[in-house]
């Protein structure tokens, strides 16, 4: 096996920082400042707008475009012919308003922290993947994996989603007007998941946390998936999160259905594998 | 921290679950994960910074939780994925919905703060 010799290792620039152990104890007055913006954030202005031509550009370029925006103090940015690439309006950790006039392709608007974003159009697999916070509106529909490993913010989907809907999700709320397809919620560990349509088989399987909202019908839980009773303080959740985005659920927040974890797959690792077969 | 507030954070059980026995230390996040935010509670701070992001609700804050620490309270900060313990002088108030609006405030304060650890990573390996 080659070995990595020392020099080699310093051209690669991996001996530049400094180690000083892993414990770090930060401090900081709570009144220090009133900072709203991450403190590397562009400092834009939403009243600033821009078009960008995507029509000849690749996703690279788009991406890069829309940086340069915000460098300038834009804050108000739209892709017109965006022509369903992939991987675009990713990686935006500031507050912007983004839209985009048609569709976009694979992992579109995936880990952003902070923007609003609206997509005059359909979505491929994975969009906003790892999003961190901010909104973003779909017009259409949405393919697999819809919200994958999700953080916090808002995620819609005025149409139909694929299968495996907010997989591994940690936090968040995804929003579905439609149908969602098998699986919605596998893994899910934390954050809501409000489908106003029905939802697929295996429903919340293998979920950890979070809790899952249906309008519809529900064709079949996954495993450790149990139906729990709404509060009043989950009505008025629902009612005021779908009125933000003009959403309806046909036959009313009250009817819907909340599911959870059973926590039966809590601490997995340590039960004995007669457990194990008592839970599957 | 009084017995009412130890109760409230921890729930009725207490620190010594079985789970915490067996791994020989307090599980930091047990709060409800699944409350829901009462906005009646929201902050003018909290407010502000809403406004500011153009959101109309609290967005990624509506999953940030008063948590405990050792044997103080604290919020988590996913940014550096360890947890913010809240100062002695502040009196936490005996509703979970307020403890919460109260951990979302300092967090955000914490987070836009200069002295963020993400400030000295972002300066040392920034490539654009």
């Amino acid at each position: 096996m080659a070995e990595l010799r020392k020099e080699t290792s310093q051209e690669m620039g991996l001996h530049d920082e400094q180690l000083k152990g892993r414990t770090q104890k930060k401090f900081f007055s709570i009144d220090e400042s009133e900072n709203l913006t991450y403190f590397h954030s562009f400092d834009v202005d939403t009243s600033k707008s821009a078009t960008i031509d995507a029509l000849d550009m690749t996703p690279r370029e788009i991406n890069r475009e829309i940086r340069e925006l915000m460098e300038k103090g834009i804050g108000d940015i739209t892709v017109d012919n965006p022509m369903s690439r992939h991987g675009v309006g990713v990686g935006i950790l500031n507050r912007l308003n983004l839209t985009f006039s048609d569709s976009l392709g694979y992992f579109g608007c995936g880990l952003i922290d902070g923007p609003n974003v609206h997509i005059k159009g359909r979505v491929g697999w994975s969009c906003a993947e790892n999003m961190m916070a901010g909104t973003v509106v779909i017009d259409k529909n949405a393919g697999s994996t819809f919200g994958a490993a999700i953080r916090g913010g808002d995620l819609v989907c005025k149409g139909s989603v694929g299968a495996r809907t907010g997989i591994d999700q940690k936090g968040g709320t995804i929003i579905v007007g439609g149908k969602t397809g098998a699986f919605s919620g596998f893994m899910m560990q934390r954050g809501r998941m409000i489908v106003l349509g029905d939802a697929g088989m295996n429903l919340g399987d293998s979920m950890y946390d979070g809790t899952i909202y249906v309008g519809g019908e529900v064709e079949e839980l996954g495993v450790d998936c149990v139906q729990a009773d709404m509060t009043e303080l989950d009505v008025r959740y629902l009612t005021e999160k779908l009125a933000l985005y003009g959403m309806k659920t046909p036959r009313g927040v009250e009817k819907m259905q909340k599911h959870v974890s059973g926590k039966m797959l809590w601490n997995y690792a340590n039960l004995e594998p007669n457990e194990k077969k008592l839970i599957l | 921290m009084s017995k009412n507030e130890e109760t409230f954070v921890v729930g009725a059980d207490g620190l010594d679950t079985d789970r915490e026995q067996m791994i020989g230390q307090h599980i930091g996040y047990r709060y409800d994960v699944n409350l829901v935010p009462d906005l009646k509670f929201i902050t003018p701070f909290l407010q502000k910074y809403i406004e500011k992001m153009g959101w109309k609700d609290l967005n990624w804050l509506e999953d940030i939780h008063m948590g405990y620490e050792g044997d103080q309270a604290a919020v988590f900060d996913r940014n550096i994925n360890g947890w913010v313990t809240i100062p002695d002088n502040i009196k936490l108030p005996n509703n979970q919905q307020e403890r919460d609006m109260i951990a979302r405030e300092l967090l955000v304060k914490f987070q836009m703060s200069e002295n963020h650890p993400m400030v000295d990573l972002n300066n040392a390996y920034r490539k654009f």
